[in-house]
């Protein structure tokens, strides 16, 4: 839909080249971008114009530093201002003291209350808690129904209200039924209401001084638009909440409710909903969800997935040959292997941040199947011929094709392709060569050898 | 190179960032659960939506006012509060360029230099981006006529089922519930209640059974009963799970086989508080399904659903009802005017 802001800033700044500092001057455009881009992330006006000029204070003067353009330098800024904003590391939930322990959802109609009491009843007992359902919703047909069943699903006890009951009846009840039932966390369940419903207000209230909760969490919509701050304020206003909980995440929406929940309340996102199913719940990631905010694709998960795989031994023992320059296609092959066990390329594609990029790489073509193919080659040498490339002359090279049923052509690529990369490693190692742009698609290239 | 993604900060959030909270509108609250309110007096009704939509008018007006009042000149000043204006409206930052920029044509050209003038022409500009030519919604041109609800989870589209089969029911009609919903827990339920509540038959499975076998039985009941109008539930997805759209395609397809003519309607429910992201449902189920109109729900609260401005303008989509509330008369054909006079 739009680019993303990475290539906005990119092509912003590729007038600026050269510039050692920013200077408030040259980060001004960036900056409109990135208003922009909050703003279409749905961060409300007032937020988003706090934030910039939050971010431009702080970037202002700031020397750029030699591994990055001033574009990175600004998102870099912006993202760690925007994780710090929405709390810096994942914040749990406070259930100490004597049990059992009371944690009060509230929120809009709609917003996912009921799904989410049900999950987070899952995530307590999977983490050793004995949590029960309290249903306080008696206005909306059959939510108490809902959460019946869904306590039935995964086997919590659910307190058997009806719709004729007062919530602050079910409410009293709550502690002699966790009690009854030996549980020790209470998860109450309420009704959806508008924050400017005054009376519904007041009864939350009303539950909160019968329950005395330990946690007031509000669950909000992550596609909420502009209103967030409206609603989230409201509710803050006369419950004090302790915590937030994001739900609907699964979409594609970018979820900028978040830094204006978080910016009118000042309350950590606990966790967040991720799917209709009951284990559909996760801590929330603050740097996570601020690479999501700018439209820069969970580059985390990622990096994550990538550290799992190519383990540290490996990665330390392929630098120690990079620097005696004896990266041989023995560990060519290794790279490509772990390669594939990270997954399908397109599905790592897509784990990148940004359309433009994506087309880009499109351009590239790459193939799967060239993988395959390249892997096959390197398997068709003899391991003298793996160790030592300049070995391989014309007849090995019929030899090779003819065993890996490729091309001579394609021996050739590939050969071309681990020369490259050889270069590569030998500049970098070296040092003294900075990667510029020509080096860096040459880096990209020698490690898609297709 | 993304090292610095990793980066936690140690100190605590230094600077948050407060934004001052509009004073919670005390909107007098009603228990509209009621049953009673069926007997509520027609006038009621209409007084209490005047009053609904006039305190928030009210507030909006009043925030318009600030930006225009005592100005003599439209300047980039000016234009800039419109803009706050327009966004926190959740018309997005493309519509409101486009608004503005018209706007600051029009005053470049001398046509326009009154402050005060300005907002009847934005209001215009919304009034005919939201008057979308399109057949009226007309239930009584087919029998049955088959309308198909759908939207992504949370947005009322089993309570909006249950108000438009009353309003149906009002204008002389016979309405039939399908309650195609058999994933969510209660879903069921819930349509059941509203059923009673208004008197309509409904067709219904068990939770769990497939969405088209239910469709597919129910549509041969309204036949045989002869119904006048069929009003199909489906389970909240979101647009972007690919094997949920498939089997909404199916609930179409199925519905489609038995009646070549319908859906008549198919229609997407919208939550006011959306925002940004109502844009990318509406092209994804438009792609899935083809979708005949909008409606846009819980514009009782403080959201103003300004996304369907832009919605609108990109798919030509009319806006059928608006939701103000939970009682089952809250449900009320939509007025280009009254909306954009709403917003702005």
């Amino acid at each position: 839909m739009f680019d993303s802001l990475s290539s906005k800033l990119q092509k912003v700044f590729r007038h600026l080249k050269g510039y050692g500092k920013l200077t408030e001057q040259n980060i001004q455009d960036a900056l409109r971008e990135v208003r922009l881009a909050l703003l279409e992330a749905d961060v409300h006006y007032k937020v988003a114009k706090d934030f910039v000029k939050t971010v431009a204070e702080r970037a202002v003067g700031q020397e750029v530093m030699r591994s990055l353009t001033p574009g990175q330098q600004v998102i870099k800024i912006v993202n760690e201002s925007l994780t710090e904003l929405m709390g810096g590391t994942a914040a749990s939930l406070d259930l100490s003291g004597k049990p059992p322990q009371v944690l009060l959802l509230v929120g809009l109609q709609g917003s996912g209350k009921t799904t989410t009491a049900g999950k987070l009843a899952h995530h307590l007992g999977k983490n050793g808690r004995k949590p029960c359902l309290i249903p306080a919703d008696v206005y909306r047909p059959a939510a108490i129904d809902q959460l019946i069943t869904l306590g039935s699903q995964i086997h919590v006890p659910v307190y058997p209200a009806s719709s004729q009951d007062k919530p602050e009846d079910i409410a009293a009840a709550a502690v002699p039924f966790a009690r009854e039932n030996q549980c020790d966390v209470i998860l109450v369940d309420t009704a959806g209401r508008l924050h400017i419903d005054t009376e519904l207000m007041d009864e939350l209230k009303r539950l909160k001084g019968i329950l005395l909760p330990k946690e007031i969490l509000l669950v909000a919509d992550a596609m909420t638009g502009q209103d967030a701050v409206q609603v989230a304020g409201a509710f803050h206003e006369a419950l004090q909440l302790t915590g937030v909980i994001l739900t609907k995440l699964d979409g594609d929406a970018r979820g900028g409710a978040a830094l204006s929940i978080k910016a009118v309340t000042g309350c950590p996102i606990k966790f967040v909903g991720v799917g209709e199913k009951l284990d559909a719940l996760e801590v929330f990631h603050p740097d996570r969800m601020s690479s999501r905010i700018l439209g820069m694709g969970d580059v985390l998960t990622i990096i994550e997935k990538a550290q799992e795989v190519f383990e540290e031994e490996e990665a330390l023992d392929l630098a120690r040959k990079f620097r005696e320059d004896a990266f041989t296609l023995e560990d060519f092959r290794r790279q490509l292997r772990q390669m594939k066990k990270l997954g399908s390329l397109e599905s790592i594609l897509k784990m990148l941040p940004g359309m433009g990029m994506l087309k880009e790489l499109k351009k590239m073509q790459i193939d799967e199947k060239a993988l395959v193919r390249t892997e096959a080659i390197i398997n068709s040498m003899t391991k003298e011929e793996r160790r030592d490339a300049s070995i391989i002359n014309a007849s090995r090279k019929r030899r090779i094709a003819m065993g890996s049923g490729t091309s001579v052509q394609e021996v050739n690529q590939l050969l071309r392709s681990y020369q490259d990369a050889r270069r590569m490693m030998r500049q970098m190692m070296g040092g003294g060569a900075k990667p510029g742009k020509k080096a860096k698609k040459k880096k990209v290239k020698a490690f898609f050898p297709f | 190179m993304l090292k610095w993604f990793r980066k936690k900060s140690q100190e605590p959030p230094s600077e948050e960032t407060r934004t001052e909270v509009g004073e919670a509108q005390a909107v007098q609250a009603e228990s509209d659960s009621s049953a009673e309110q069926t007997q509520e007096a027609q006038g009621g009704f209409f007084a209490r939506l005047r009053d609904r939509l006039a305190k928030s008018r009210e507030r909006l007006a009043d925030q318009v006012d600030r930006v225009v009042l005592g100005k003599k000149h439209i300047d980039a000043t000016l234009l800039d509060d419109l803009e706050e204006v327009l966004i926190t409206a959740d018309l997005g930052v493309q519509t409101t360029r486009i608004l503005l920029d018209h706007v600051a044509e029009r005053v470049k050209r001398r046509e326009l230099q009154d402050p005060a003038k300005l907002r009847e022409a934005l209001r215009d500009e919304i009034q005919a981006i939201l008057s979308v030519d399109a057949p009226p919604f007309d239930p009584s041109r087919a029998k049955p006529f088959v309308i198909m609800i759908i939207g992504v989870n949370g947005v009322g589209k089993t309570t909006t089922i249950g108000k438009l089969a009353y309003l149906i029911r009002r204008s002389g009609l016979s309405p039939m519930l399908v309650a195609g919903d058999t994933f969510r827990a209660a879903a069921v339920e819930q349509l059941e209640r509203w059923a009673d509540r208004i008197g309509v038959p409904i067709i219904r499975q068990q939770s769990g059974a497939d969405p088209s076998a239910v469709v597919f039985d129910a549509l041969d009941a309204a036949l045989a009963r002869q119904v006048d109008v069929v009003l199909i539930d489906t389970a909240g997805r979101m647009h972007t799970k690919v094997n949920l759209m498939e089997e909404l395609k199916k609930v179409h397809r199925v519905i489609q086989r038995k009646m070549p003519e319908a859906p008549h309607e198919v229609l997407l429910v919208l939550d006011a508080t959306t925002g940004q992201n109502a844009m990318s449902q509406a092209r994804l189920f438009q792609e899935a399904l083809g979708i005949t109109g909008l409606i846009l729900t819980k514009l009782d609260g403080t959201a103003k659903g300004g996304v369907i401005v832009p919605i609108c303008h990109e798919l030509k989509l009319p806006v059928r009802f608006i939701g103000i509330g939970e009682g089952m008369d809250d449900l009320r054909p939509f007025d280009a005017g009254e909306f954009a006079r709403a917003v702005l």
